[in-house]
């Protein structure tokens, strides 16, 4: 009875939760005609799983989606390559600026680019990055960097000194240890750390907004604001490429949440 | 000793460099540019001292905008936290289908805000929306809203999908809290034959209260930077009177005609300045260390 009235509770949360998704996806699949009946339908009269084609068949989508996915992935490797040294040398050792090191990345990590915006914006103006990868790049990397190295340093600090000295032994050296031994062992922290910021710049918006100006330079979050505008009012189209954008993050932030809360509130909940 | 702290350097490089060049940076050019005159096109046009503060205690939107900004933190964090009290609460129990339920509160933190909130410009659309839609055909309103284009009606709007987005976050939060409580703090309370309510108020809530905190500093953080949602849902009407801090300083240095960047550097500064103390706050309340325990992954 008890489990009943439980089950009865959690479908209703994820009822409600889903609720404006499910419009989206409804939405997407009419036809142009439908978007405008007084009163509004939920379900499309006639239905239109061809919207996701035309929107993939885009031109200017396929713009977006390579600036996303080049931007996205070109933040994540650095990330993973300048947090997974910081990661381990703070977890293996205790040197003079450990504390202020850790302290400053942490304090990066509440710091969401918004604050600093306009300050980012006089940077790229005054080095010509405006309209340029490198700048959207280096900024994700940036502001991700905090999650990975928590994440990252949790993993290699439970990892046995004892197997470290065996590789050790064996000849290698500690960036050899790091990369044979000890990353292989912190797979899953790898595997979150990747993931999230690969998210978090999948879904970057302000920092896009303000330095990608050129049409084809737009990542996704950018760009398919043009199908609503002033002028023209695609919601279809709009929510159809937010399907398509929205899906993939969704099922790769399943697969790590149980390491994002340890992760973003950096170990205070214990 | 020396050699060591050469090496610390080597293997901490790549993480300063960054921080450096994309944190410090900015932040040093954000407050050059709260000292200094700009062209419409941005080219620098010398300095002008605190003119650009004393300029911005001047500016009419500003009292407003305080306002608004206070009230969309505070409510948001506020209907945020009592709701994820009682999703976490749900969440803790076992019952069928409740995987099914996580994945679903996984939508609206995996989800761009921006698309959020783009489909939440369409549900409270006037004539197309689904919310009129709703409420009209259950009877709730006589007749359809202009949810974002009434003055009353915006700023409760956009707190709903603040709340909507945060909860997700914040529950998670809590469940590791609720996680952490030993179960035989509870069978004691059994023992002693206290009411459900009693032990939740008496031993739950106390018990959570570091989780808590963290959950209200870091939303706090959060939706005071939180810029997509004011920006999308805040788009059609003209003037500053729904902006808060984050999107006036936006408005003012990119959107508006104003164009003006010395004055939104300020706005900038003062932003930074309050995010900064919110961060002290919350070191503070979890009282952070660099020590190897106080860092784990494994939630």
């Amino acid at each position: 009875m008890r489990r009943t009235a439980l089950t009865a509770a959690g479908g209703l949360l994820a009822s409600a939760v889903l609720a404006p998704y499910v419009v989206m996806l409804l939405t997407a699949l009419k036809p142009d005609a439908e978007l405008r009946t007084t009163p509004p339908r939920l379900l499309p009269v006639a239905w239109r799983p061809g919207n996701f084609l035309a929107v993939l068949a885009d031109p200017g989508f396929a713009d977006w989606l390579r600036v996303s996915l080049v931007v996205a992935a070109a933040s994540t490797a650095i990330v993973v390559l300048a947090a997974a040294p910081a990661a381990y040398y703070t977890a293996r050792h205790r040197f003079v600026g450990r504390t202020a090191f850790l302290f400053v990345v942490l304090v990066t990590q509440m710091f969401s680019p918004t604050a600093l915006v306009v300050g980012l914006y006089r940077e790229a103006f005054d080095l010509d990055l405006v309209n340029t990868y490198a700048a959207l790049i280096l900024t994700n990397a940036a502001f991700n960097l905090a999650f990975a190295i928590w994440i990252l340093r949790a993993f290699f600090a439970s990892i046995p000194r004892e197997i470290e000295e065996a590789a050790a032994v064996d000849g290698c050296g500690r960036a050899g240890t790091l990369v044979r031994v000890v990353l292989p062992l912190s797979l899953p922290g790898l595997v979150t750390a990747v993931i999230f910021a690969f998210i978090a710049a999948w879904n970057e918006y302000i920092i896009a907004l303000t330095l990608m100006t050129a049409p084809e330079r737009k990542p996704l979050t950018v760009g398919i604001t043009s199908y609503v505008t002033a002028y023209v009012q695609h919601w279809n189209h709009l929510f159809a490429a937010s399907v398509l954008a929205i899906v993939p993050v969704v099922v790769l932030f399943a697969v790590i949440e149980r390491h994002l809360v340890g992760g973003l509130t950096a170990g205070s909940v214990k | 000793m020396r050699g060591r702290r050469w090496e610390a350097l080597l293997w901490l490089g790549p993480s300063l460099a960054l921080i450096g060049g994309v944190v410090f940076y900015p932040a040093v050019a954000l407050v050059g540019a709260s000292l200094g005159r700009y062209s419409i096109t941005g080219v620098y046009q010398g300095s002008v001292g605190a003119d650009n503060y004393a300029r911005l205690l001047q500016q009419p939107a500003l009292p407003v905008v305080l306002v608004n900004t206070a009230v969309w933190v505070a409510v948001v964090v506020g209907i945020t936290v009592v709701i994820s009290l009682g999703l976490a609460q749900l969440l803790n129990e076992d019952f069928p289908g409740r995987a099914l339920v996580r994945w679903a509160l996984i939508v609206p933190w995996a989800a761009s805000l921006i698309m959020t909130s783009k489909l939440f410009v369409w549900i409270y659309d006037y004539y197309f929306g689904a919310l009129n839609a709703l409420l009209t055909s259950l009877r709730v309103l006589p007749q359809p809203v202009d949810w974002l284009g009434e003055d009353a009606t915006v700023m409760g709007a956009m707190i709903a999908v603040g709340v909507f987005v945060s909860l997700p976050f914040t529950t998670y939060v809590l469940l590791a809290g609720l996680a952490s409580i030993p179960g035989d703090v509870y069978e004691a309370a059994r023992v002693d034959g206290a009411s459900r309510w009693a032990t939740y108020r008496r031993l739950t809530l106390p018990l959570l209260k570091p989780a808590l905190l963290v959950a209200v500093v870091l939303n706090a953080i959060y939706v005071f930077n939180s810029f997509p949602i004011v920006w999308t849902l805040n788009d059609r009407n003209p003037g500053f009177a729904h902006d808060t801090m984050v999107t006036y300083m936006y408005k003012i240095a990119f959107k508006s005609a104003l164009r003006d960047v010395g004055l939104a550097a300020a706005l900038g500064v003062v932003n930074v300045a309050l995010i900064l103390l919110a961060v002290l706050a919350y070191l503070r309340t979890v009282r952070w260390d660099d020590g190897d325990a106080a860092v784990s992954g494994r939630a």
